[in-house]
């Protein structure tokens, strides 16, 4: 393999990212706000299908971006109404969601099913485009990767460097705290989990309309990258960056299942595209084992040195989710 | 407390109601007429013996499923892993059929150590996301969903790769087994009556287990209040592995029925989807096992009513988890909204 296919399939690493990063990104601060979104799968099919009817209709990328991230923050008020208003389970609210938009996505998608659409084209940023190697990686995309690439910066300094972010930090850490200090506890939870929804559509359009251009139904291969996202948001310990690299990660993983094909033969590509499962449980293990207190007694029964070492590298991969997640807040 | 039921019922009614009145607005989006779907729906799934068969076939693993969860949720764990746990059963059903195939033992003892190994390869893929939550503090939602993609893999590598029909593999699955290796069926009609049987025998023992045992109500115990149920001095993990188990045996007694009753080898999609169903149906009953069984059957009959709807009206099959999805949801608000206005008065 040359140097240049090595170069563009990194770069093609890079923007099939795009759509699971908007995800990551939406469920982290759904969750930094204590409600977990579970109906993230679905929600991504039905938003790549509305997104893609959208566009399609009436001609406008755009319009089926918005789409998508309209249908998306609708799910996530359904989710919010059910678990801040109505203080149901949002486990078993989102599961439902997740089943139900993926089953409404093939049913109202079956007329534009393998129907060639609209799709986003590549736009060479003049100037930084012609450096090398860099150039190929980041500035020969179109423009829905360019956004994801900002919108991971944004997050992140929204949640770690502004006042708000401080405050959304709070609710979803101790709601009691923050209300005290004059926080509208639920309001926020809303707010949250609509915009969160918003980009978790995001995701569906970003596929639909750019990297795997029209809808598919049940072969479009989006089913679960949902539920990846999910797992994906917990490795990035409600970490935008984090989150991010993991998402890299795994679209890397991916594309090096693709790249080993050839060599390994004897393997169907069907696994390999599911190799990164196995890794991941292993990194949720990591990062959660640290808390577990069978854990902490076989530490205190190693010695100095050895206890030492393994305590830092286990502390440095924790990932503690907000304290309050899932947990509905009573004023009272 | 009579009148307590009733207000319940009406909700319930409400939410059946506001649920049908939804999909057929969305079935009147599309252009097609709401009284002709659901008709065809129940011609295709209630219509005659035949197609009634086929619902049957349907509702054992659901059936099966549901039991498992009611397991599981009892003790307040999310057992999304289920899927798994029924693609696993499966999975091991076949390795018991490949290991004895030529044996020489009697078919029925090979069915029987067949499904019996079924329920352990379940149990073993429970017990993983079991000792994942207990020991390595992985919530079983996420160590499931993993361990539900890892088992679909599974399947996948085994069909193209060690257990491959000699030639060309295919998705069509691993070499059928002989007649004489699957459950016996009813003259002219798919489903076994040994599997009807063996799944409710699955919903009647965890009804007894649940309602009429020492172990149940410890169980139930851990799922209320699990530090309570801690300092009450009940060993809260073990309990908590227990329900794992028994769910992960009954989910792959499900599996087991699918391989050794209707498609006597493995497939790619051997689950069907019945793990997830299994949670909608269990959350549509509220977790209570006398619910269980007319559920599961309105659900499987959704399933197999909706085949027609290609075929008939050129829609969509998946019209059927469209339904029974937007069911859930509103039976799940409308037991919110009961609860807001009960508070209030």
């Amino acid at each position: 393999m040359t140097q240049e296919t090595i170069l563009i399939g990194l770069a093609g690493v890079l923007a099939s990212a795009a759509p699971v990063i908007f995800a990551v990104l939406g469920e982290t601060l759904s969750e930094r706000a204590g409600v977990i979104n579970l109906s993230m799968n679905g929600t991504i099919l039905l938003a790549a299908m509305g997104g893609f009817a959208v566009a399609y209709n009436t001609d406008n990328i755009l319009l089926g971006f918005l789409a998508g991230m309209l249908i998306g923050a609708i799910v996530a008020l359904i989710v919010a109404f059910a678990s801040i208003t109505l203080k149901q389970s949002q486990v078993a609210v989102g599961f439902v969601l997740a089943l139900t938009c993926r089953d409404l996505s093939y049913f109202l998608g079956n007329p534009y099913m393998g129907v060639p659409g609209p799709r986003l084209q590549a736009i060479p940023i003049p100037v930084l485009a012609d450096i090398p190697v860099l150039g190929v990686l980041f500035f020969r995309h179109d423009l829905i990767t360019y956004v994801s690439f900002i919108a991971i910066f944004l997050a992140w300094a929204w949640i770690f460097r502004t006042r708000p972010g401080l405050m959304l930090q709070g609710i979803g850490e101790k709601p009691a705290a923050a209300y005290i200090r004059g926080a509208n506890v639920n309001l926020m939870r809303y707010v949250y989990t609509v915009v969160g929804g918003a980009l978790i559509g995001l995701a569906g359009p970003a596929y639909s309309l750019a990297i795997r251009a029209g809808w598919m139904g049940t072969i479009s291969g989006l089913d679960g990258v949902g539920w990846i996202a999910l797992s994906i948001t917990i490795f990035g310990g409600w970490n935008p960056l984090r989150g991010a690299f993991g998402a890299y990660l795994f679209a890397f993983l991916q594309w090096l299942g693709l790249v080993l094909q050839p060599v390994l033969t004897q393997v169907p590509s069907q696994v390999l595209q599911v190799a990164p499962f196995p890794l991941m449980i292993l990194t949720l293990l990591l990062v959660n084992i640290g808390d577990a207190e069978w854990v902490e007694r076989a530490l205190a029964a190693m010695p100095e040195s050895a206890r030492k070492l393994l305590s830092k590298l286990l502390r440095a991969l924790r990932a503690s989710p907000p304290a309050a997640l899932g947990v509905p807040f009573e004023r009272d | 407390m009579f009148k307590k039921q009733l207000i319940s019922l009406l909700y319930q009614i409400g939410a059946l109601l506001l649920a049908f009145g939804v999909v057929s607005l969305i079935l009147l989006s599309v252009g097609a007429s709401p009284w002709d779907a659901y008709r065809n729906m129940f011609t295709g799934s209630f219509g005659s013996m035949r197609k009634f068969a086929e619902v049957l076939v349907a509702f054992v693993p659901l059936l099966l499923v549901t039991a498992g969860l009611l397991a599981t949720f009892s003790s307040g764990l999310w057992n999304i892993g289920v899927e798994g746990q029924v693609v696993l059963g499966a999975i091991a059903t076949t390795w018991v059929y490949r290991f004895f195939l030529d044996s020489g033992l009697p078919p029925a003892l090979i069915i029987t150590l067949a499904i019996l190994g079924g329920m352990v390869g379940g149990a073993i893929w429970a017990a993983l996301a079991g000792v994942l939550k207990v020991f390595g503090g992985v919530n079983e939602i996420f160590g499931g969903l993993g361990l539900n993609f890892v088992a679909t893999a599974l399947t996948i590598y085994l069909i193209f790769g060690p257990w491959k029909r000699p030639g060309v593999a295919s998705m069509s699955g691993t070499v059928p087994f002989p007649d004489e290796f699957s459950l016996p069926q009813l003259a002219a009609l798919r489903i076994s009556p040994w599997a009807l049987g063996i799944s409710l025998v699955g919903i009647v023992v965890i009804y007894f287990l649940l309602q009429g045992t020492y172990f149940g109500l410890r169980l139930k115990a851990v799922g209320k209040n699990f530090r309570a149920a801690y300092l009450l001095g009940i060993p809260t993990w073990q309990y908590s592995m227990y329900s794992f188990l028994v769910c992960g045996a009954l989910a792959g007694a499900a599996g087991a029925m699918q391989v050794a009753a209707v498609y006597h080898r493995l497939i790619p999609s051997i689950s069907s989807g019945y793990g997830y169903l299994g949670l909608m149906v269990a959350m549509l009953i509220n977790y209570r096992a006398v619910w269980a069984v007319p559920v599961a059957l309105f659900f499987a009959g959704l399933n197999i009513g909706s085949i027609q709807l290609p075929i008939l009206m050129k829609l969509d099959s998946s019209l059927s988890g469209v339904l029974q999805g937007v069911l859930v949801l509103f039976v799940l608000l409308a037991a919110g909204v009961r609860q807001k206005f009960s508070k209030k008065a």
